[in-house]
């Protein structure tokens, strides 16, 4: 999880990225995209800020943030790891591979861990399907991911 | 322009990137630099060539030898051997049985063998993306000039109308006539959208596009804004295609730099721009009114057509929605003409289609090929065969909204006629290869988990009905479904194909009817006789948590 900020912080944040997209409507996909990646999540700190910032009903704002896959209004472990479950990587041996995920994680599809590590996930299609079955851990793409590679990846992250 | 002896090519798609083509790119430079070869030799990157088993690769041209995968410490040893000594380094290259197929498939693309036909492909792989000069020599910003300077706007569409060019997201539209819609309207400002929110599961051509040839993507926008009289575009990218859109970002940027886009483009007084919209994780954004609602800010929800996005798009103006593969081959068009590029594919459905090849194949990856080839065609000649000596039972066309096409047509030719008269659909262009061991009943329920996760909610049909469907998936292959279930589920199928709001819904009942049309008989076994033939499914009232 990403250390708390203070509202000072989450605010210059939000301005920041309102700056560099433009205060319109249009923009808010961006602007919520940026926010996500810099603090994690949407915290509401952030959308009462963008609210009042661009002018639109907070309530407008989650109805838009909650509607796609990598906005999250909740906080997420330090590293996300998205599996994907559509069926190129599934008939190649994905399901043994989400299975060991799993087991060696001790969480199921959409928990995060304890210690605020991990966030599990699993995703559609990631577009890499030559090389499936596909996972993601942040910005880190891993093909042909065969169950035994999976605990060697995971220790890759502190 | 100084002679030069090599180019070195390294494979820069996220999973040799992601596998150190970034270090392994470094360290050549630092080799040939320290070798004096730094005049004689060309350094650069290329966009995935549609081979992943070497990953990263390093191509030396001309020879076109491909060696991989490759390390930062093998490099010293391959500058050595292959650019110094001239020899093939030994023990490096992607494995030599391939070999050469890959060098007849690479000049293929160079036009001296008949095997792949690359028309919208035909510089990725080739070209540094990052280079618009590259692009340039390579023919590239051609078409712009001759639809500018030779051509007036009705002659642009009148020509991609004689093409024949028809959509190629899944929908299978002409174009000519979708851009003669929007030209028609006096409506002012006209938008062209690139939509390129490629989310259907195994299919990644238009990220190879846009990643491997950038450039291509923009002068066709800026042809198609001259054709209908628009002076603005925007490229909807799909959230998670980083590189892509780090590449276009780059690519728009220097396009403006030399005045592609811009005021007086060509010295004539059009003028055009392009935004750039990234995604956030919505399938359903690739559907067109859902993908306008997202540029508007809005949750991705789809609108009620009619009417079209031609009359009401982007903020209630006339707009031109193209997939990025079909606006791709506008260029070539263009530059070629309609005639030469109905030389290509079937009468009815002319041109290329980009395919992904996934499953149970020898090799995996991507091609170009002529409308009309087979998928026992596919199979044999790309596929490499099946893998391990299996047995097609079954390949899924175009990711979840396709077909699932039984082993007996695999000689129907792929075109857009041929396959709607044999009762399925083309899609996007991916081809899922399953073999013996896949169970259709859990290829259903990978299908409509889906579904029933992407579905946006706003309508009741495709909401619910994509819940259900999956539970009663799911209780047929633990093997606790019931002759009522079996009824049910081909009513949801109905319910789905008529009431649903967008084509998200209709499709997701596809996989059930394909299913019932072609396996009816293996589904009877899992609720008659609790078994599932292919040994797939757990059967035993317990599914692994699986996906």
């Amino acid at each position: 999880m990403i250390g708390i900020k203070s509202a000072q912080d989450v605010s210059s944040l939000v301005q920041e990225a309102v700056d560099r997209h433009g205060a319109t409507l249009e923009s808010l996909v961006p602007i919520l995209s940026d926010i996500n990646r810099d603090l994690g999540y949407l915290p509401s700190e952030a959308m009462a800020e963008l609210a009042r910032t661009l002018k639109v009903p907070k309530s407008q704002l989650f109805s838009v943030a909650s509607f796609y896959e990598m906005l999250s209004t909740k906080p997420r472990g330090r590293h996300v790891i998205q599996f994907c479950e559509s069926a190129p990587c599934h008939v190649v041996g994905g399901r043994d591979v989400w299975q060991t995920l799993q087991d060696e994680l001790g969480l199921e599809s959409g928990e995060s861990s304890e210690d605020g590590k991990w966030t599990l996930l699993t995703s559609s299609c990631l577009g890499i399907c030559g090389v499936g079955p596909v996972i993601i851990i942040d910005d880190d793409i891993y093909g042909n991911v065969a169950p035994e590679r999976v605990p060697e990846i995971l220790a890759r992250y502190a | 322009m100084k002679p030069i002896r090599s180019m070195v090519l390294v494979s820069s798609d996220p999973e040799s990137i992601s596998r150190g083509a970034q270090e392994v790119l470094r360290r050549l430079q630092r080799e040939v630099e320290a070798n004096d070869l730094a005049d004689e030799i060309v350094v650069s990157t290329v966009s995935d060539v549609g081979r992943h088993d070497a990953l990263p690769m390093v191509i030396v041209y001309p020879e076109a030898v491909i060696y991989g995968p490759v390390t930062a410490e093998d490099v010293p040893f391959l500058v050595e051997e292959h650019l110094v000594e001239g020899r093939v380094a030994a023990g490096l290259q992607a494995s030599t049985k391939e070999l050469s197929g890959r060098i007849a498939w690479l000049s293929a693309r160079r036009g001296t063998l008949p095997a792949e036909q690359r028309i919208v492909l035909s510089r990725a792989g080739l070209i540094d993306p990052e280079d618009i000069e590259e692009y340039i020599i390579h023919d590239g910003y051609q078409a712009l000039a001759k639809a500018l300077t030779q051509m007036t706007p009705a002659d642009v569409i009148n020509e991609i109308g004689k093409s024949g060019l028809k959509g190629r997201g899944g929908a299978g539209f002409p174009t000519g006539m979708k851009w003669r819609f929007v030209s028609q309207t006096d409506a002012y400002p006209k938008y062209i959208i690139c939509n390129a929110d490629e989310s259907e599961p195994g299919t990644f051509k238009d990220r190879l596009i846009l990643e491997g040839d950038p450039h291509s993507i923009i002068e066709a926008m800026v042809i198609a804004g001259y054709a209908v009289g628009a002076n603005e575009g925007y490229i909807y990218i799909r959230g998670e295609y980083a590189l892509a859109q780090e590449r276009l970002a780059k690519a728009i940027e220097q396009a403006r730099q030399m005045g592609f886009l811009g005021e007086n483009i060509f010295g004539s007084d059009f003028a055009f721009d392009i935004h750039t919209h990234t995604g956030a994780g919505a399938y359903i954004c690739g559907e067109e009114t859902a993908l306008i609602e997202s540029i508007e800010g809005k949750r991705g929800e789809p609108r009620s057509r009619p009417p079209y996005p031609t009359t009401h798009g982007l903020w209630g103006k006339p707009s031109v929605v193209n997939n990025v593969e079909t606006i791709a081959n506008v260029p070539p068009i263009i530059q070629n003409g309609a005639a030469w590029y109905r030389r290509f594919g079937t009468s009815n459905s002319p041109g290329t289609k980009v395919y992904t090849i996934l499953g149970n194949v020898n090799v995996t990856g991507l091609i170009e090929v002529p409308m009309g080839i087979t998928l026992r065609e596919v199979i044999a000649i790309y596929g490499k065969g099946m893998k391990n000596g299996g047995t097609l039972k079954l390949a899924q066309t175009g990711g979840s909204s396709g077909s699932i096409i039984p082993a007996s047509l695999q000689d129907t030719p792929m075109d857009f006629d041929s396959f709607a008269r044999a009762g399925v659909s083309l899609g996007s262009g991916a081809l899922l290869i399953c073999n013996e061991d896949t169970c259709v009943v859990d290829l259903a329920r990978v299908l409509l988990n889906f579904f029933r996760h992407e579905s946006c909610g706003k309508c009741t049909p495709c909401r619910v009905g994509n819940q259900r469907a999956y539970r009663i998936l799911t209780a047929i292959s633990e093997g606790v479904g019931t002759q009522r279930d079996l009824e049910d589920l081909k009513m949801l199928s109905q319910n789905l194909t008529e009431f649903s709001h967008c084509g998200l819904g209709q499709t997701a009942a596809v996989p059930i009817h394909d299913m019932f049309k072609h396996f009816s008989a293996e589904v009877d076994a899992h609720v008659q006789l609790k078994v599932c033939p292919a040994g797939a499914c757990p059967m035993s009232g317990q599914l692994a948590k699986a996906a």
